[in-house]
């Protein structure tokens, strides 16, 4: 059984802060194929057209047949554990602040031999079930457990180190007057979030969904008004430094596009609230958090946004507010780069259309805000940075990799 | 089979030098590099442009190569070699001087393994070690040699139940092998508790199972008998030697190195048996590596290296002589230079020049190296036997 998780004690002013410290950061352009299946939380290496050997490390020719024809390729993710080490000592900073660490290679179902990163369970001579995750430079690695789930397992401190378990983390949800905002909450509780906090704008609207938030344990609600820059900075001062993953929940959607409904007010409106208010967040959550990657078991860990799928691809039918979600997009890659050397990673979820009132014309499937939640917690366990959500985003994913002209041209909503 | 090899007939291998080890050094591999040619130089008592040929082993002469070096001493060779093979380099360098010198391509050649050590010249080599220790091993707790060689020891251990202390029983020989040599980094002998309780480093891996980085150099000339013989310099010939890359690239793990591919081709060539070596250099990066090379050697079954030994007095004065100047283990390891060491300790011995003890009435020893550790495996391994000139 894993180790259980020590309960984050309050902090000692006079103790030293851990500094954020990166893994090392050098790959190949090859290796970089496995961050691509990595965050997608695919366990995919690459597989020879030609002869379908399985090569690993990540190559440009085949081993076995010399094709270059090599594609990434779902493999099976079972093994056997071969041989183990716990390092006492590391060359490397990261390392070093986190010793020991246990490794093993592990001799994969699919053939190669692989160096992993061990979760505390596995045991020598054993199977063991591996996976892709990202470290905390952003590259991917691969991890493995024991093959049957350990009672426990999300608590393993070194493998936390690779994924951004709520388990005792705080969280701020920007927006809690939606239902979105509720089921986010209640779906961090259930994972074991040590607090809560929950934002809400324009103080004279009621709305139900606050009001349940208000009941729940362990959270508490705070004025903030993503559009309001002192709103935002007046929130950081107060809770910053609490903040360990950052949920952007806020979203403003009108139907119409450009010649249908010219309209900059709400264009503007959307660009308020989805472009410069992630700005605003980012400006005054987003330092502390980085300098707090490195806190502890439980330091700063990830900032989600919840964009639409039509950030990928414009939507007519909701022009401008595609147009915004694209610019919240872009500027959240930004912030990844950034955020990157405090080891905070940006998640990023893509979604479709929300059974909300706001989307009274989009025709179904339309995502229910609790199922939303569901992948987003779950996403934060197994440490993925891009995850479509639903039916209809996982479909503009697909199409925009298959023929990016063909959705272009076709999309409706 | 193909075309039967040539022997090593008319070789000669003579003027061991070693520069003196530091822990760190201020000077560069070029400095190691020009101070081992002036000792060669001085061994044979011959003159700079004498030597017509050199082959250059260092992980830090970047971002020159050999060529630049040339410049850098003032040499004119007509026949230059660069060997980045690590550990195995010693021999391999071995192999292609005697091969130029039958052919006349060269007279004689300087063979030289040399690396400084600054601060972060360490960590630097291996945190660009190659491509796939960057993108599948650094990364994973950047533990360097140290993580890979802790995988196959305790693959080993647990294959074979071979224990510490039969690692021990190694170390502890060599140390004692060391205590008499002035440029050995160890300068204490080591006990069994010692040994055995040690800081880890990487279970099981403790620290006298490593070799500690330094600064230095191991250096020899090659030419052919009738030279050695006109300079009157005392030298070894050679009987045989093996090379190989990459071997059993389908071993899950590696529990066994190209020797044991070439094994028969090298007691072969020579014409002699294990039974008729006197002393073994083995590539000591970790103690577990030359366990592999005793039983793919032949001198015991795989696997049956702890019950060889047991009976046995693995110094220089005992029935079983390994790493007779201490080796890596105990002198420390100069880069590239660990490589030319078994070659130069094994002139030493056969020549009656050794700076510790000498293994009495020596006729034939077997030096073999270790290299490259790219990924999950050290992939180049050779070999040589030589007999007293």
């Amino acid at each position: 059984m894993t180790t259980i998780l020590p309960t984050p004690k309050k902090k000692d002013p006079i103790q030293r802060t851990r500094k954020p410290s990166m893994p090392p950061g050098n790959r190949s352009r090859e290796a970089q194929g496995l961050a691509a299946m990595a965050t997608s939380g695919r366990f995919a290496l690459q597989v020879c057209n030609h002869c379908t050997k399985v090569q690993y490390p990540p190559r440009q020719v085949c081993s076995e047949c010399l094709s270059d024809q090599l594609a990434w390729q779902d493999v099976r993710t079972g093994g056997k554990l071969l041989a183990e080490t716990t390092l006492q000592h590391s060359n490397d900073v990261y390392f070093r602040d986190r010793l020991p660490w246990r490794l093993g290679i592990v001799v994969a179902d699919a053939g190669p031999s692989i160096v992993a990163h061990l979760a505390e369970d596995c045991i020598q001579g054993k199977r063991v079930r591996m996976s892709l995750a990202i470290d905390r430079a952003g590259n991917a690695v691969v991890i493995a457990k024991p093959e049957k789930l350990s009672p426990g397992e999300e608590d393993d401190m070194q493998l936390r180190e690779m994924a951004f378990d709520p388990k005792n983390r705080r969280v701020l949800i920007v927006n809690g007057k939606t239902e979105l905002g509720y089921r986010l909450a209640e779906a961090f509780l259930k994972a074991g979030a040590r607090n809560i906090f929950v934002g809400h704008a324009e103080p004279w609207r009621t709305s139900t969904h606050l009001e349940a938030i208000k009941k729940l344990d362990k959270t508490t609600i705070y004025p903030l008004d993503v559009t309001d820059t002192e709103s935002v900075k007046e929130l950081a001062a107060m809770i910053g430094d609490k903040v360990e993953i950052m949920v952007n929940n806020s979203y403003h959607l009108r139907m119409g596009g450009v010649l249908d409904r010219f309209d900059i007010n709400t264009a503007h409106d959307e660009m308020e609230i989805h472009y410069h208010g992630l700005m605003r967040l980012a400006g005054f959550f987003g330092p502390v958090m980085r300098s707090r990657g490195a806190d502890g078991h439980h330091g700063a860990a990830a900032w989600v946004n919840i964009l639409s799928a039509y950030a990928l691809v414009n939507n007519s039918a909701l022009g401008t507010y595609s147009a915004s979600q694209a610019a919240a997009l872009s500027l959240s890659q930004c912030l990844r780069d950034e955020l990157k050397n405090g080891g905070v990673r940006v998640v990023n979820s893509f979604i479709g259309p929300i059974e909300d009132e706001w989307h009274q014309l989009a025709p179904p499937p339309k995502l229910v805000p609790a199922t939303i939640a569901k992948r987003i917690v779950e996403a934060l366990k197994r440490g993925l940075e891009d995850v479509p959500i639903g039916a209809v985003a996982e479909e503009i994913i697909q199409r925009l990799a298959e023929n990016p002209k063909e959705i272009e041209r076709t999309i409706k909503l | 089979m193909s075309k039967k090899r040539q022997n090593y007939k008319g070789i000669a291998i003579c003027a061991p030098v070693t520069i003196p080890y530091s822990h760190y050094s201020l000077r560069s591999a070029q400095w190691f590099c020009g101070r081992s040619v002036a000792a060669l130089i001085e061994a044979a008592q011959i003159k700079k442009k004498d030597l017509d040929g050199f082959c250059i082993s260092s992980f830090t002469l970047a971002p020159d190569s050999a060529v630049g070096l040339m410049q850098h001493i003032g040499a004119s060779p007509r026949w230059l070699d660069h060997i980045p093979m690590g550990g195995a380099s010693g021999v391999v360098a071995l192999r292609r001087a005697a091969r130029a010198i039958q052919a006349g391509d060269a007279e004689i050649i300087a063979c030289i393994g040399a690396d400084t050590n600054h601060v972060d010249t360490f960590r630097n080599t291996i945190a660009t070690f190659s491509q796939f220790a960057n993108d599948a091993v650094y990364p994973y707790g950047s533990g360097g040699p140290n993580s890979s060689f802790a995988f196959l020891t305790d693959y080993y251990m647990r294959e074979y139940g071979t224990t510490r202390k039969d690692f021990g029983k190694l170390c502890i020989a060599q140390r004692e092998n060391a205590l008499p040599v002035a440029h050995a980094m160890m300068k204490k002998p080591l006990t069994m508790e010692e040994y055995l309780n040690a800081r880890p480093i990487a279970e099981p891996i403790r620290l006298f199972d490593c070799v500690m980085p330094c600064a230095g150099a191991e250096a020899y000339l090659v030419m052919s008998e009738e030279k050695a013989k006109f300079l009157k310099i005392p030298y070894v010939t050679l009987l045989s030697t093996i090379e190989r890359h990459n071997a059993f690239p389908d071993d899950p793990i590696q529990f066994r190195g190209g020797w044991a591919l070439d094994v028969d081709e090298l007691y072969g060539q020579a014409g002699v048996d294990p039974t008729d070596i006197d002393f073994l250099q083995a590539y000591d990066d970790y103690p577990v590596i030359c366990f592999m090379q005793i039983e793919d050697l032949g001198f015991c079954e795989k696997g049956g290296v702890s019950n060889f030994i047991k009976d046995k007095n693995l110094t220089a004065k005992g029935d079983f002589p390994i790493n007779t100047s201490g080796g890596q283990l105990s002198g420390g390891q100069a880069g590239a230079g660990g490589g030319y060491l078994g070659v130069v300790e094994t002139i030493r011995q056969l020549t009656g020049q050794t700076h510790g003890h000498r293994v009495e009435n020596a006729q034939y020893g077997l030096v073999s190296c270790f290299g490259m550790i790219n990924y999950d495996r050290g992939l180049c391994t050779s070999a040589a036997i030589m007999a007293r000139g």
